[in-house]
């Protein structure tokens, strides 16, 4: 097949690149766009550039190539998402084949190769998520924000995505935004009588999107009043005293 | 993700530490294969030393000349008092080892591997280009279920889009199991770091993530390690099924190595050419000019003998016609204007019988198109114009000097030992000619020869490297050895490689040629050059197969008689007056010296098109007809005669060491200046596709060089980065 058809084929696709499951993968090829092409300059602020100095030192001469994720998170933060031309310029100064800086881009899905919107909403959707409510927080976000997950609203400023476990399961169901997790989002259940119908509503993730909208900086954290993943109340197991060392050891060996 | 390197399996590196602490021989460990018991070398795997006893492991990632990546699972093995099955390609032996190959848990183990496989791989084998020579096919015979338990009901198999990455080798990605093969081999032995692996798990695939040519002089071997047909060839595509073909082993010509191949052909129809191994010259790899520029073997062609009529048109005629033409005009020319002119894809066969008879008419006339100086002893003596030290010594060297030459497109393969050479040991490389992109970092001493004083001086710190290697090399492209300067030129490198090579192993001087013909026709005792042409006035030019126009109307008589004898209407056919069809490397049974001096047999696949006929045999019927027959009637009798001029000719595979070094030295004219540019004339990739008579008639070398030349302007382009590993 030549390259044209492939890109028509592909072309309607290109708008939805971001999928719904997978965070911000993708494509695992590079087409131009519009916003990614090679006309995207892309340069590190002198600061970064103090960055770039600090953690390349910290890897042995002649292993540079190990610095490629840091730098390319860098260059991620910098400029909101990672441009193909951001990754040729991690390449650059590192010395390494241009590959291999996609390569690494490619394999991780914290790495945005699309633009996203100021806030990366990520919404786990795993098991204890999803037990816990998920979809909801989904369906809510979609509601509020009038976007489907993998869709960035009209303002650029959030793009939805499902994700896979984001490792905080105790405090299911989460959210996380940029870099930080909103966590405990527990739905909210109403018993509409006039229709007979159960519907939930998650306050939090109004409050929350409130907030980033009006510009300001809301909590991050769970939302249940807990500290962090300790139970609800008081201890529920690991009460007693820790018992000493050689416990349970058979007696042949004490 | 792809890091180059890892554990290399028949690296240079360990051989040489090996040899450095020779003193101490590596302690034997003992291991079980199967319960027979053998003394392996520590630090091989279980792989490797399951081969040894003849035990075949399935495997899909592993490669003997590649670094190994463990990923494909394929070859696990049970080992006793370990839980799990080992991936033997990986897992280097241990004393007391107990290893079972055969046992119910490897089967079911390596089952398990299989139907994974299986779960993501098209069922397209009826039209899919690897049948019948893939590694999965059969392997799936052995380890695979009519059925799988992982087939998902809701989404099918994984599907890919093809990648472009030119015109050579086509790509079905839905085939491919991601064994990196290929990126292995396009990052460590063609230099092309563009190729890797991008996403992960389910939605990893192979491929260059921005769409680009994949820009090499090996790029076809991809093609042979693909383990599946997600990498085939697109000049062979839909052609031909393996069990149909005929399989005829040979030697390649489109360069001065001598590559060993394969050609495969059916009904009289040259279908495609591959690899043979010969770890002496081009291990497994061969250039694609020498894989891809077949094609060029079907147009073109001389079909029929012609004479060219008084209205300056060539006319078809008989064999008959043009024999007696010829012989006529042979008989009625004083020797000293007859000449005869040799290209350089001849075999030596060939090139005798055309010598004899023209010493047969008194003449000694008789030339090669490439040049070399006729001092130092010249081509009398054959230490000056072959790769004294052998192919192979270059992955020993610990130096090398190249001297005119840009062995990345004039002998591929040779320049992939190199690479190896440069990533697994610590060998230092001089550059004296272009400053081009070579697959490996080198010091660049200059464009002109006259670099070689300073080094002679001692001066510069690349002299002192030379100076100090225990095995230095120096390689000089033939083609800088031409003229005045050539002359002094290989005097100069005759003083510096008995100066380095002073006591040492090695002869130090390598030429490496750039015509397939060109070693076996000096042996015989061709003049090398065409210079002596403008000297007499020709009236009677013999050329057999020469097409590189050194030789023009212009510099002949005006009433000069031209014979051209060849497979291909080019240069040569155009000037002729008689056109004798010959026949091509690949319709002949006969001999080529490679650049080392190595003799080897080349054996026809096919018929000579039309009324062509094989050269020697042409040669001999004009003889005939002239009156004084050569002594030969068939190959036997011809190949005696080879015998009686250089018996290492018939030493078929030996590489033949060419003494008198010192005499060349003694007899070396090192004055003169040296100070010519001796830049290479291949620089580049669009340079090297299309360099001989063959494949200036290629289809698919054409478009390979568009394809090089357009690369160039591809934004996403990059200079490579060469790192030692």
């Amino acid at each position: 097949m030549s390259l044209t058809s492939n890109v028509m084929l592909q072309a309607s696709r290109i708008g939805g690149m971001i999928t719904k499951r997978g965070g911000a993968t993708g494509l695992m090829v590079h087409r131009d766009t519009k916003e990614n092409n090679l006309n995207v300059k892309f340069k590190f602020t002198p600061e970064n550039e103090d960055r770039i100095k600090a953690i390349v030192d910290i890897y042995p001469e002649g292993h540079k190539a190990g610095a490629l994720i840091p730098l390319l998170d860098l260059a991620q933060r910098q400029h909101g998402w990672l441009p193909i031309s951001a990754m040729h310029e991690v390449a650059r100064i590192l010395e390494v084949p241009r590959m291999r800086a996609y390569e690494v881009a490619t394999f991780y899905t914290m790495f945005n190769r699309q633009p996203v919107g100021k806030y990366f909403l990520q919404v786990c959707a795993t098991t204890p998520c999803m037990l816990r409510g998920a979809e909801t927080i989904t369906e809510t976000i979609e509601k509020k924000l009038g976007i489907h997950a993998g869709e960035t609203t009209k303002d650029g400023l959030f793009t939805l995505a499902e994700v896979e476990c984001l490792g905080a399961c105790v405090n299911a169901p989460m959210i996380q935004i940029n870099d930080d997790y909103f966590e405990d989002l527990t739905p909210k259940v109403f018993f509409l009588f006039e229709l007979c119908f159960f519907i939930s509503i998650i306050q939090d993730v109004h409050e929350i999107l409130d907030d980033l909208k009006a510009g300001r900086k809301p909590a991050a954290g769970p939302r249940s009043g807990r500290l962090a993943a300790e139970p609800f109340g008081e201890l529920t197991s690991l009460k007693e005293t820790p018992p000493g060392p050689g416990f349970g050891l058979q007696a042949s060996l004490k | 993700m792809h890091r180059v390197g890892g554990q290399l399996v028949r690296g240079v590196k360990a051989q040489q530490k090996r040899s450095l602490s020779a003193a101490l021989p590596p302690k034997k460990v003992e291991v079980f294969i199967d319960g027979k018991s053998l003394l392996v070398d520590p630090g091989m795997t279980i792989l490797q030393a399951c081969a040894l006893v003849g035990v075949d492991i399935p495997r899909f990632c592993y490669h003997d000349r590649l670094s190994i990546a463990g990923n494909c699972r394929m070859c696990l093995v049970e080992v006793e008092k370990s839980v799990k099955p080992v991936a033997s390609c990986a897992m280097p032996v241990m004393n007391g080892m107990k290893v079972k190959t055969n046992s119910d848990f490897v089967r079911k183990a390596r089952e398990g591997v299989m139907e994974f496989m299986l779960n993501n791989h098209p069922l397209d084998c009826p039209i899919c280009d690897q049948g019948g020579e893939c590694d999965l096919q059969d392997q799936a015979v052995a380890f695979g279920s009519d059925r799988g338990r992982l087939q998902s009901r809701y989404d099918g198999k994984r599907a890919l889009e093809d990648k472009n990455i030119g015109p050579l080798v086509k790509t079905v990605m839905t085939r491919c199991i991601q064994c990196t093969r290929c990126v292995r081999f396009a990052n460590e032995v063609a230099a092309f770091p563009d190729f890797g692996t991008t996403g992960r798990g389910q939605d990893l695939q192979i491929g260059t993530y921005v769409e680009k040519f994949f820009a090499s002089e090996l790029s076809g071997n991809i093609i042979d390690i693909c383990p599946v047909g997600a990498l085939t060839s697109k000049q062979y595509a839909f052609t031909a099924r393996p069990w149909e073909t005929r399989k005829t082993e040979s030697v390649d010509v489109m360069d001065g190595t001598g590559s060993n191949i394969v050609l495969s052909h059916r009904t009289g129809e040259l279908l495609r050419v591959i690899p043979k191994i010969n770890d002496d010259i081009n291990e497994e790899w061969i250039g694609d000019q020498s894989r891809f520029a077949v094609d060029g073997l079907k147009v073109q062609r001389l079909l029929t003998p012609m004479i060219r009529g008084p209205d300056g048109q060539l006319k078809p005629a008989s064999w008959e016609e043009a024999l007696f033409t010829v012989a006529a005009k042979l008989r009625e020319t004083p020797a000293e204007q007859k000449a005869a002119v040799a290209g350089g894809l001849n075999d030596v066969e060939s090139l005798v019988a055309l010598k004899d008879l023209f010493n047969r008419f008194n003449s000694e006339n008789v030339m090669t198109e490439e040049e070399f100086p006729e001092t130092s002893g010249g081509s009398d003596l054959r230490s000056n114009y072959v790769f004294n030290d052998g192919i192979a010594s270059v992955e020993s060297a610990d130096a090398i000097l190249l001297v005119g030459t840009n062995p990345r497109f004039e002998a591929p393969t040779l320049n992939a030992r190199i690479r190896k050479s440069f990533l697994y040991s610590d060998v230092q490389i001089g550059v004296i000619g272009a400053e081009t992109e070579l697959t490996y970092e080198y010091d660049y001493l200059g464009a002109s020869a006259k670099a070689i004083d300073d080094i002679l001086a001692g001066k510069g710190d690349f002299a002192k490297t030379l100076n100090s290697a225990n095995t230095p090399l120096i390689i000089v492209g033939a083609q800088a050895l031409k003229g005045e300067a050539g002359a002094a030129l290989l005097g100069k490198l005759q003083q510096l490689a008995d100066k380095l090579g002073n006591g040492k192993q090695v002869k130090v001087l390598n030429v490496l040629q750039r015509w397939a013909g060109q070693a076996g026709a000096q042996d015989v005792g061709y003049k090398a050059g065409t210079s002596s042409i403008r000297k007499t006035p020709i009236k009677f030019l013999y050329l057999l197969g020469a097409d590189e126009g050194k030789v023009t109307k212009a510099n002949l008589d005006p009433s000069a008689f031209v014979v051209y004898q060849g497979h291909h209407g080019d240069a040569g056919a155009e000037m002729a007056d008689v056109i004798l069809p010959g026949s091509a490397y690949t319709e002949k049974e006969g001999t080529y010296v490679n650049t080392e001096g190595r003799s080897q047999r080349a054996y026809p696949a096919v018929s000579p098109p039309g009324d062509a006929r094989v050269d020697w045999k042409i040669i001999r019927a004009v003889s005939e007809v002239a009156g004084k027959a050569l002594p030969y009637n068939d190959l036997k009798e011809i190949r005696q005669r080879l015998n009686e001029i250089a018996p290492h000719l018939l030493r078929y595979r030996d590489l033949e060491p060419s003494p008198f070094v010192k005499q060349a030295l003694q007899l070396a004219q090192t004055s003169g200046s040296i100070d010519v540019d001796v830049s290479p004339a291949l620089r580049e990739l669009s340079d090297y596709y299309q360099t001989n008579v063959i494949s200036r008639n290629s289809r698919s070398m054409a478009q390979a060089k568009k394809a090089a030349i357009e690369n160039k302007s591809n934004p996403y382009a990059e200079e490579p980065i060469h790192a030692r590993l």
